[in-house]
C-alpha cells in the first residue's frame, strides 16, 4: 500500500494501539528546556520514578536567559532559580546539558540541527510548539505539554492519536527578495491560524527542493501557527549534505546504513492526504502581518483588509486587532513607521539569516530613531558570525549583536518592546503582548526587516536590491 | 482528592472571541515558577488587569455578574505555545470544563491531561450558549461526560426554542481515565517491559 512520509515514520515507532484510542508512540529523541521541564521532573520524583532514556534527551537553557553579560549571574531572581534548577535536575538524572557557556548552548530547535541530533526518520518532541522545525529533515517533531514530557521521560512514549495528513505544494520560483518565511506567511494568510488544526502538513514542491535546510526549517518552524500537529519536508540530498560531518551525526559504516534508510523516507506516488493546497510561488511577494494573528498577514504592497472585506461575524474581533495595532482599516502598510526591528528566535536566528542580514546591510546604516537588535540563535552561530566579520558589518551599521536565546520573541527575559511601539520582528508569533504588555508587532523575513532597520518604515525589500 | 470528572452542571463564563491564544491565557512572563500551582491569579492577566494592577471593569472575568466552573470560548481556543501553564491557569482559576467549537491541538491535550474537560460544540450550538449566557447570566449548563452529552435548560416559554443538547466526542481512552481519574503516565509505566522489546526493533 502507498504511503505518506508520515505513515512510514508513524508506523515504525508505533509500540501499540490502544481499540478505540491512541497510539503508543515510542520518541526518539526529546529535548527539553528550562520553563516546560522543572514540573515534569518534580512529577517522576513524585511517583519515585527514574528517568528512563536519559541518553535520548538533550537539555539547553533558552526561553528565559538573559543576551547581553551571560557570563554573570542572571539578575533576575525567578529566572535565575528556573535556570538553575535546570541544571540541577540535568545533573541528578543524568541528561545531557548545553547551559549557559557552554559552546552549544541556544534555541533548542536551532541546536538541535546544527549539532546533527535531529535526523531524517526520527520522532521527536519537546515542550515547545515551535518542534515543527525538526520536520525540515524528514522527522515527525511536534510540541508537547508538560504532562507529556513527563511521559516521556518516565516511558520514552507518548499517547498520540493518528493526525490526517495535508500536502501543501509550492511550485514555481520566487521572485527576488522573497524568502522562505515569505511563503509560509503567504501560506498562513491563504488558510488562516486555524487552517492547519488537526492535520500534520507536508511540504513538497519545486519552490520547496530548491530551499536551503535553512529555509525549509522556517517553514516547518511557523506549521503550528496555522494550527497544524507539525510540518515536514522529505529528505533530500540537500539534507544529507547538512548533516554530513555535524557533531552528533552518525559516522563511516553507520551513516551508510542510515542513509539507506532515510533514501526511503518519501510520499510515494499514490499516497492519500486528507488534504492538499497548490501555490503557485510566482504569486509570493514579500510579507508583513498587520493583526494580532500570524494569518493577518498581506503582501508588503497591499493594504489593511478594509472592514466590509471581512466576513461580518468576524468584523469585531478584527477591528478589536486593528485597534490595538494602532493600524487603520483598508490603509496601506508600507511606509509605516517602526521603532524596533528584531532579527532572532527559531524562526530565523540562524548563520543564514544573519548572513543575507549582512549582505544587505553592509555599507549601509540603521535609522536613527529604530533599536535593533539582533539575537544569534546559538553560540555557534554567534562564533561563525564573528568568525565571518558579520559582527563587524552589524557594528558599523548600529545593529545590537547580542547572545543567543529566545529573547524578545517571546519577552521572557528583559528583552521586551515597550508598550505601543511597533517591532518588525523575525520571529513567529505576532499575538497581543507576545513581546512585552501592549507591544505591537509586526512579522516580516529576515530581508524585509533588515529594510525596515535601514529605511526606519515598512519597505519593500524589493527596490533595495 | 479525587482528580475524576462525571457530571458538571454550572452557570458559565463567556469569553466570546475566537483564536484565543495561550499567550493570552497565561502571558510569558509568568512562567517562571517552577511549581504547577497558583497560576490561577494571572489567567488572562493582560485583559483582566491595567498595567498599573487595577482590574479592567469591561473584561469578564472582573464582572461578577458571571461566574461558574464552566468558560465558553470563540472558536480556536487555545492556539499558539504549547505552554501547560494555560490549562494550569484555567483549572486553577475554578474551571472544570472549556467550551468552544474548536480547540488547538496541543491545548487540548493538556486540558485532557489536567481534568479539563474540553468540549467541542457545533459553531450553531456555541452561539446558543452565548444567547443563552447573554439573556441569562444565570443560565446552568449540564455537561455529563458518560453520555458525551452537553445540554441547555428547557424554556418554559413555548414560543422560545425549547431545551437544546448536543453529544460531543471524546475518545474511549480519554473518557475511561477521566471518569477514574487514571493518567497517562500510569498507564505507560504498565508497559514498560513492552516499551523496551519494542526498542530492540529499532535501528
Amino acid at each position: 500500500m502507498p504511503k505518506t512520509i508520515f505513515e512510514k515514520i508513524w508506523d515504525r515507532h508505533v509500540v501499540r494501539t490502544i481499540e478505540g484510542g491512541p497510539s503508543v508512540l515510542y520518541i526518539d529523541k526529546h529535548l527539553i528546556h528550562e520553563v516546560t521541564s522543572p514540573q515534569a521532573f518534580k512529577g517522576l520524583e513524585n511517583r519515585g520514578v527514574e528517568v528512563f532514556r536519559p541518553k535520548q534527551i538533550v537539555a539547553t537553557a533558552d526561553h528565559n536567559v538573559p543576551t547581553i553579560n551571560q557570563h554573570l549571574p542572571i539578575k533576575e531572581e525567578l529566572s535565575r532559580i528556573q535556570v538553575q534548577q535546570l541544571v540541577d535536575n540535568c545533573k541528578k538524572h543524568h541528561v545531557e546539558l548545553y547551559g549557559l557557556g557552554h559552546p552549544y548552548q541556544g534555541i533548542v530547535h536551532v541546536i538541535g540541527p546544527e549539532l546533527g541530533i535531529t535526523q531524517p526518520g526520527m520522532t521527536i518532541v519537546c515542550g515547545d510548539s515551535h518542534t515543527s522545525t525538526h520536520g525540515a529533515f524528514g522527522a515527525i517533531a511536534f510540541g508537547i505539554g508538560t504532562s507529556e514530557v513527563e511521559m516521556v521521560m518516565a516511558t520514552q512514549c507518548l499517547l498520540q492519536s493518528k493526525p490526517k495528513l495535508m500536502r501543501i505544494n509550492v511550485d514555481g520560483d520566487l521572485h527576488n527578495g522573497v524568502l522562505s518565511k515569505d511563503i509560509i506567511l503567504y501560506i498562513i494568510a491563504q488558510i488562516s491560524a486555524s487552517g492547519a488544526t488537526g492535520y500534520f502538513v507536508e511540504y513538497a514542491g519545486s519552490a520547496i527542493r530548491n530551499l536551503s535546510m535553512e529555509g525549509r526549517m522556517t517553514i516547518c518552524n511557523m506549521s503550528i501557527e496555522m494550527g497544524a500537529r507539525g510540518g515536514m519536508i522529505a529528505p533530500d540530498e540537500t539534507t544529507f549534505a547538512y548533516l554530513k560531518g555535524r557533531p552528533f551525526a552518525p559516522q563511516g559504516a553507520e551513516w551508510d546504513k542510515k542513509l539507506d534508510y532515510w533514501k526511503t523516507l518519501y510520499s510515494d506516488k499514490d499516497a492519500r492526504f486528507d488534504k492538499e493546497i497548490n501555490i503557485d510561488a510566482a504569486n509570493i511577494e514579500p510579507m508583513i502581518t498587520y493583526g494580532t494573528n500570524p494569518g493577518m498577514g498581506i503582501g508588503v504592497t497591499g493594504h489593511i483588509p478594509a472592514q466590509n472585506e471581512i466576513d461580518e461575524k468576524e468584523q469585531p474581533a478584527y477591528m478589536k486587532s486593528l485597534t490595538y495595532m494602532g493600524l487603520q482599516a483598508g490603509a496601506s502598510i508600507k511606509g509605516k513607521k517602526v521603532d524596533y526591528v528584531f532579527i532572532g528566535s527559531c524562526t530565523n536566528s540562524r548563520i543564514e539569516d544573519l548572513r543575507l542580514v549582512a549582505s544587505f546591510v553592509k555599507g549601509r546604516k540603521k535609522a536613527d530613531h529604530v533599536e535593533v537588535w539582533i539575537v544569534p540563535g546559538s553560540k555557534q552561530v554567534e562564533q561563525q558570525a564573528i568568525e565571518e566579520g558579520i559582527d563587524k558589518v552589524f557594528e558599523a551599521a548600529g545593529f545590537n549583536l547580542r547572545q543567543p536565546g529566545c529573547s524578545a520573541c517571546l519577552a521572557m527575559n528583559e528583552d521586551k518592546i515597550p508598550a505601543g511601539k511597533y517591532c518588525i520582528s523575525t520571529s513567529n508569533r505576532n499575538f497581543e503582548g507576545r513581546q512585552g504588555p501592549n507591544a505591537r508587532t509586526l512579522l516580516a523575513s529576515p530581508l524585509t526587516a533588515a529594510a525596515a532597520a535601514i529605511t526606519g518604515e515598512v519597505t519593500d525589500i524589493r527596490e533595495l536590491i | 482528592m479525587s482528580k475524576a470528572i462525571d457530571k458538571i452542571s454550572s452557570t458559565a463564563v463567556p469569553l466570546n472571541q475566537e483564536n484565543i491564544d495561550t499567550d493570552q491565557i497565561i502571558p510569558a512572563r509568568f512562567l517562571k515558577v517552577t511549581s504547577r500551582d497558583g497560576f490561577g491569579e494571572n489567567l488572562f492577566r493582560d485583559w483582566r488587569y491595567n498595567s498599573d494592577n487595577t482590574p479592567k471593569k469591561d473584561f469578564v472575568l472582573n464582572n461578577p455578574t458571571y461566574h461558574g466552573k464552566i468558560l465558553v470560548g470563540g472558536k480556536n481556543f487555545g492556539c499558539g505555545s504549547s505552554r501547560e501553564h494555560a490549562a494550569w491557569a484555567i483549572k486553577d482559576a475554578g474551571f472544570d470544563v472549556v467550551v468552544s467549537s474548536f480547540f488547538a491541538d496541543i491545548f487540548k491535550n493538556n486540558a485532557l491531561n489536567n481534568f479539563l474537560l474540553p468540549v467541542t460544540v457545533s459553531d450553531e450550538f456555541l452561539e446558543k450558549i452565548f444567547a443563552a449566557i447573554e439573556k441569562d447570566p444565570e443560565t446552568v449548563i449540564a455537561v455529563d461526560l458518560a453520555t458525551q452529552t452537553i445540554s441547555l435548560p428547557a424554556d418554559n416559554d413555548p414560543a422560545k426554542a425549547g431545551s437544546a443538547s448536543e453529544k460531543f466526542d471524546i475518545n474511549n481512552y480519554k473518557k475511561t481515565c477521566l471518569l477514574n481519574g487514571y493518567d497517562d503516565i500510569d498507564y505507560l509505566l504498565s508497559i514498560r517491559g513492552e516499551i523496551e522489546k519494542f526498542e530492540h526493533t529499532l535501528i
